[in-house]
This record gives structure tokens, C-alpha cells and sequence, in this order.
């Protein structure tokens, strides 16, 4: 995984709410057993204005010029800004995978869907909670500015904006120490494999038929 | 001990460790489907890492089946090397797996407790989110990533925090013709599809005792819909009768053990919740949802709202984007909405029971001229026997619906099943998004019974007309 510390981002809104996964990355591209190379298809039914399947050649097909994904000014963006519920839906880790193959490093909103926050983490992205006043206040700057860039620190958990505001967010430890680090969940768990054959041979004493 | 809940006694029996808050819990359960299991499998290889405990795993295909013929495999080869390469996998691993002639496949949260390979007691996880269903049975489940995925693979366990704890009661006796599903939009309709974010739910009270293992599934099924990673029930004498014989069930000379640790599974007198939320039964009526997220619903002889009386700008948007979707007018009586097609199954709703209600409710009916098309797709294989056993199969065709073979089918439309832009359907699935069942498919969550009501009617109809 790709660590994350800092990053200074162009910030491209989308001003839903409940924006579900199904939306992120639409069914017919989960038919891929790899993961990477979704990031042409994120946000497929709002981006384009035909419909997608896989395996077509995406530069070629009909862009839909009202979505703010497609719009000049926000090319190259790396921040999404979003509104409540976000990821909600499917569990499908595609979804972030879709958007970090997009060039999204981290997510601002409201509020998330647990499984879709949880698969960011595990993907290097890092999605950041802020009231809904402050979400608010940032789509205002965002729409009203061309070239709106914000500076995540991660270390120091904050967001500082163009006119020198910063914005405290709150990170789980333990998570933010594996997104600084770039560390693998596995790997980390299995430091402790003596203590889980230790529950495990406890364990099937008690409830043996879970072991049959 | 001081007074605890069901979700407090699930979650410490099974930490392994824990540090800061964050645990280390253990998998005893572990349901594999062909869509979010190939990167995990994959990264294992890379890694060069081992499945922990192979027995922990069943595999299935379901998302990608063909419902009609299946002599010819699927015809769609990206979908087909999807499926192969679940078997592949669980070939090389040693993992057991139904496959699609098997009369066990289904899909993966019918097949699971319809094989007893969901207990009470366990945790169970899938790369899915819908895992929410085996918390009928008074056990631990929930949705995982595909990383996820891999990482139970290789630890048998799962990184976790404990969630907070809320409890759904309802009370009281439901009307004829208002099923578990309808008390799960109920909900939905009450705290939204973000009110359970966070929360692991637990549904109580005598309206969901009286629910059979079916109804509980039901309802558990949706507590992702209302944003709950987990939805449980408190194990009573209804649970262990229907895990009791079934395949992966403990063995008889294991049972008495299994039942004295399983009747202490149940939230403790005065054990304390963060939220309450309350519902009376007798209030709930049949319920159909008109826009694109499961908390955009009302009663059958509710109406379409009108964005004007929606003062939050935000949810304004929302409502007028969802009823331009849908193709509907503000102030509609649901009753008058017209449908195209009829999807009864997915892992909400295509069970026995459920079979076996939407039949009562067809028979010696006939599905309407401006039906294009209604289908019954059976949740296993298994179901469909018995439902075949029982003749449920002839009152369907008689009366104009399609018997399908079983898999997820236009759940998500991920195989051949699919709405066409712009048709309407009443469908007994979970989610209403745009796009789901096909692109530009408009969806209207209901019951089996309201479903089938409808395929006979043309229309959305109170089905309690047609029961009385
Ligand atoms: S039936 Fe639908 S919701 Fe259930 S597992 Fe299949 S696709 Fe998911």
C-alpha cells in the first residue's frame, strides 16, 4: 500500500448525498478479477453519456460536459469533496479502487458508509470527517474558486486552505499509523500468530462443533 | 457481570487481542462469492501466504449465473472467467465450493444457514454486504472489503472496533399481509439509510419473535440498507429448530452443549443500548419505495411527496433528482403507478416462505397484459426443489411468471436478468439505486406478496385487497 503523509490537492466537488457504490463503480466492471485499471470507469452512468461495458475503448465515448468530474477546471483533482453517507451500498472495494486508479488520494464529506470508510484505509486513501457546516463552507470555496487546492497533513491531522484556515480532523491511531507507514493489515496481524493459535486451541475446547 | 447485550457477548468471545481500542476478533465463518474473492486470492499467491483454516470457508457462485438454460455455461466469457476462476481458486486452496450444478449453489446468504453453515454463536464474514442476513441467527455478521477478504484468508481474523450498540423493538402483532420486510423499510423510512451508521443493530421485541428464521433473515438482510454493517436477533427456540439436522450442524452427540451455550445468547435484562428506536407492528402497513435509496418509501396507499414541502435544500435535490429517475409526479397515489416487470428473489427475499407467500397470493391469477415479464428466481437450488415439491412452481407458470434457476439474477443484473432504460419494476431485492437492476431501470422495493400483487394488478396494489 501506498503510504500517505501529505498532500497538497486539487479538490473537485460532488454535491450528493448518499453517493452509493454502485454509483462509484457500476456492477458490469466487478466482472474483473484484477485490481486495478477502474479508474476510467469510476463514476461510469454520471461521466459519460453513453453506457459503458468493459473492455471499450473509454477516450472515444461521449463525455456528459454538467458532471464536475469532467470539467476542465478540475483536472487532475486528487481531493473529492462530498456530501453525507458517502460510499454507502455494495461492499465493493472496487469502488476505491476505482477512485484511487482515478488519482484520488483522499476524501472530504460529512459522513461515510462504515465498509466503504474501512476499504479506503486499506487502500491509501484517506477519507476525512468534517462537520457539515465546514463540507459546506469548502463546496462554497471550491465552486467559487478556480483552482482550489487544500494541504492534508496527516501527521498533524489537519487541513489548511488557500486563505490560511486550517481544520482539525480526528483519525483512528492505529490507522493512521498504517496509511503513514504504507503498512500491510497482514503482515501486522500476523505478528500475533501465537496468540491467535492460542485462542483458536482454547476456543475449540468450548464450542467444538465450530470446528467439524 | 454487569448487564450485557447479545452484540457485547458476540464481540469478546471472539477478541483474540486488543490494543488502543482496536481488536483482533476471530473468524469462525467465512462465505466466498466469485465477485469480491479473485484480488484476494490473488494477493495470497503473490505473498506467497496460506488460507489459515480451509473447513472456515464455502465457496459459491452466484452472482454471475445464468437463471435460464445452463446446459451451454454462461455465455457472457467475462462473467464466465469470473466463475472460473472461483473454481480455480478454491482447486488450488482446497476450498469447498457448490457449483453451479450443484443443488446446493445459490446464492451465498440462502446457501449459508440453509446448510447450517451459519450458527449461532459465530462470526461470519463475506466480501459482501448483504452478510448482515446471518445475524438472524444470533450471530456476529457482517460485510468485508476484499482486502478484507484476504486477510481472514490468511489470519482468520479481523481487525475491528467495536461499534455501538442500538436496538430496534417492535411490539405488537403485524397486520395480515405485512411481512418482515415491510418492518425493515419501516425502519429504513424511520432512521434512513445512514440512522445505523456505526451501530451493530439488534432487533427485539414480540413482533420479531414471532418472526420465523425466513422473516428474521429478511429483516437482518436490510440492516446494511439502513447503514448497520450487522443486524442480530436474540437465538430462542425458533433458531435452533431450524438449524437442528441441517449439514454443517453440530453433530447430535455436540448438540446439548451447542444448545446450553446458545441459550445465553440474547441482549440481558437492563443491558444498556446507545440508541432505542421503537416501532409498533399494528402501525406498519405494506410498504413500496418510490425513489433511489430504501429510505425513500411509504405506505402503499401513501403518495409520491412533493419536493415543495421539503424545506432542507439538500434533501429538496435529492427528492427531485430521485422522482425525475423514476419518472414520476410529485403527489402520485402509489396505487396508480404502473409497472413493466416483476423480480421476486435475491437474498432479501427468494426463500421458501417467501416462494410460498407470493404464491398464495398468484394463484388461479393471471400476471397483467402490460406485464412484460415476471420471474421467480429461487434463492438455492435447494429452494427450488421444495418449492417444486410443493407445486409452488406450477402456480407460477399458470399464472404467466417465469421459474428461473437460482442465483442473484436481477438483484444487480450482473448476469443476462435486466431491467431496459426507463422500465419500472416491482422488485423483491434490497436496493433501489439508479442503475441497479440495469441502466436506467427504475426500481420499486416491496414484499413477495405486494410483488406478486402487483404482476397480477399491472399496478402497485395494497395486497391486503386481494388477500380479503
Ligand atoms: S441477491 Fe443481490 S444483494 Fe444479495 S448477494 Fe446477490 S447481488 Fe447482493
Amino acid at each position: 500500500m501506498q503510504a500517505f503523509t501529505q498532500l497538497n490537492g486539487l479538490v473537485v466537488p460532488l454535491d450528493r448525498a448518499n453517493v452509493d457504490t454502485d454509483a462509484i463503480i457500476p456492477k458490469q466492471f466487478l466482472k474483473s478479477i484484477k485490481r486495478a485499471g477502474f479508474g476510467p470507469n469510476a463514476f461510469d452512468e454520471w461521466r459519460y453519456l453513453d453506457h459503458g461495458e468493459p473492455g471499450m475503448d473509454n477516450s472515444q465515448r461521449p463525455l456528459n460536459p454538467d458532471f464536475s468530474l469532467n470539467q476542465v477546471r478540475y483536472q487532475g483533482a486528487s481531493v473529492l469533496l462530498a456530501r453525507e453517507n458517502f460510499g454507502c451500498g455494495s461492499s465493493r472495494e472496487h469502488a476505491p479502487w476505482a477512485l484511487l486508479d482515478f488519482g484520488f488520494r483522499a476524501i472530504i464529506a460529512p459522513s461515510y458508509a462504515d465498509i466503504f470508510f474501512n476499504n479506503c484505509f486499506k487502500n491509501g486513501i484517506l477519507p476525512i470527517i468534517l462537520s457539515a457546516d465546514i463540507v459546506d463552507s469548502l463546496f462554497n470555496a471550491v465552486e467559487s474558486s478556480v483552482g482550489y487546492k487544500l494541504t492534508i497533513d496527516l501527521e498533524a491531522q489537519t487541513i489548511s486552505t488557500p486563505d490560511a484556515q486550517s481544520y482539525a480532523f480526528e483519525v483512528d491511531t492505529f490507522r493512521k499509523h498504517c496509511l503513514l507507514n504504507g503498512l500491510d493489515d497482514i503482515g501486522l496481524t500476523l505478528q500475533h500468530v501465537d496468540e491467535i493459535k492460542a485462542f483458536e486451541e482454547k476456543y475449540k475446547q468450548v464450542q467444538p462443533w465450530l470446528f467439524n | 457481570m454487569s448487564a450485557r447485550t447479545l452484540y457485547d457477548k458476540l464481540f469478546d468471545s471472539h477478541v483474540v487481542r486488543e490494543e488502543n481500542g482496536t481488536a483482533l476478533i476471530y473468524i469462525d465463518r467465512h462465505l466466498v462469492h466469485e465477485v469480491t474473492s479473485p484480488q484476494a486470492f490473488e494477493g495470497l499467491r503473490l505473498a506467497d501466504r496460506k488460507v489459515w483454516r480451509i473447513n472456515s470457508m464455502l465457496a459459491v457462485p452466484d452472482h454471475n449465473v445464468p437463471t435460464t438454460d445452463r446446459s451451454q455455461g454462461i455465455a457472457d466469457p467475462i462473467s464466465r472467467l469470473q466463475v472460473e476462476t472461483l473454481e480455480q481458486n478454491c482447486n488450488d486452496f482446497g476450498v469447498t465450493e457448490f457449483k453451479m450444478g450443484d443443488a446446493r449453489q445459490g446464492i451465498v446468504h440462502v446457501m449459508g444457514p440453509e446448510q447450517g453453515a451459519t450458527l449461532p454463536g459465530m462470526t461470519v464474514v463475506c466480501g459482501d454486504s448483504h452478510t448482515s442476513t446471518h445475524g438472524a441467527f444470533g450471530a456476529l455478521a457482517h460485510g468485508i472489503g476484499t482486502s478484507e477478504v484476504e486477510h481472514v484468508m490468511a489470519t482468520q481474523c479481523l481487525v475491528q472496533k467495536k461499534s455501538k450498540a442500538m436496538q430496534v423493538r417492535v411490539e405488537g402483532k403485524l397486520g395480515h399481509g405485512v411481512t418482515a420486510k415491510d418492518i425493515a423499510l419501516a425502519i429504513i423510512g424511520k432512521i434512513g439509510t445512514a440512522g445505523g451508521t456505526g451501530y451493530a443493530v439488534e432487533f427485539a421485541g414480540s413482533a420479531i419473535r414471532a418472526l420465523s428464521m425466513e422473516g428474521r433473515m429478511t429483516l437482518c438482510n436490510m440492516a446494511i440498507e439502513a447503514g448497520a454493517r450487522a443486524g442480530m436477533v436474540a437465538v430462542d427456540e425458533t433458531t435452533m429448530n431450524y438449524v437442528k439436522g441441517r449439514p454443517y450442524a453440530p453433530r447430535p452427540e455436540q448438540w446439548d452443549a451447542a444448545v446450553a451455550y446458545w441459550s445465553t445468547l440474547h441482549s440481558d435484562e437492563g443491558a444498556r443500548f446507545d440508541s432505542v428506536v421503537e416501532l409498533s407492528a399494528e402501525a406498519i402497513e405494506p410498504q413500496v419505495t418510490w425513489g433511489t435509496s430504501p429510505e425513500m418509501v411509504t405506505a402503499i396507499n401513501g403518495a409520491v411527496p412533493d419536493p415543495a414541502n421539503e424545506s432542507d435544500p439538500t434533501k429538496r435535490g435529492g427528492i427531485e433528482r430521485a422522482l425525475q429517475y423514476m419518472g414520476l409526479e410529485a403527489n402520485t397515489p402509489m396505487d396508480q403507478i404502473n409497472i413493466d416487470k416483476v423480480f421476486i428473489g435475491s437474498c432479501t427475499n427468494s426463500r421458501i416462505e417467501d416462494l410460498r407467500a407470493a404464491a398464495a397470493v398468484a394463484k388461479g391469477k393471471h400476471v397483467a397484459a402490460n406485464v412484460k415479464l415476471a420471474m421467480v428466481v429461487p434463492g438455492s437450488g435447494l429452494v427450488k426443489a421444495q418449492a417444486e415439491q410443493e407445486g409452488l412452481d406450477k402456480i407460477f407458470k399458470d399464472a404467466g411468471f417465469e421459474w428461473r434457476e437460482p442465483g442473484c439474477s436481477m438483484c444487480l443484473a450482473m448476469n443476462a436478468d435486466r431491467l431496459e432504460p426507463g422500465e419500472r419494476c416491482a422488485s423483491t431485492s434490497n436496493r433501489n439505486f439508479e442503475g441497479r437492476q440495469g441502466p436506467g431501470g427504475r426500481t420499486h422495493l416491496v414484499s413477495p406478496e405486494m410483488a406478486a400483487a402487483a404482476a397480477v394488478a399491472g399496478h402497485f396494489v395494497d395486497v391486503r385487497l386481494l388477500l380479503n
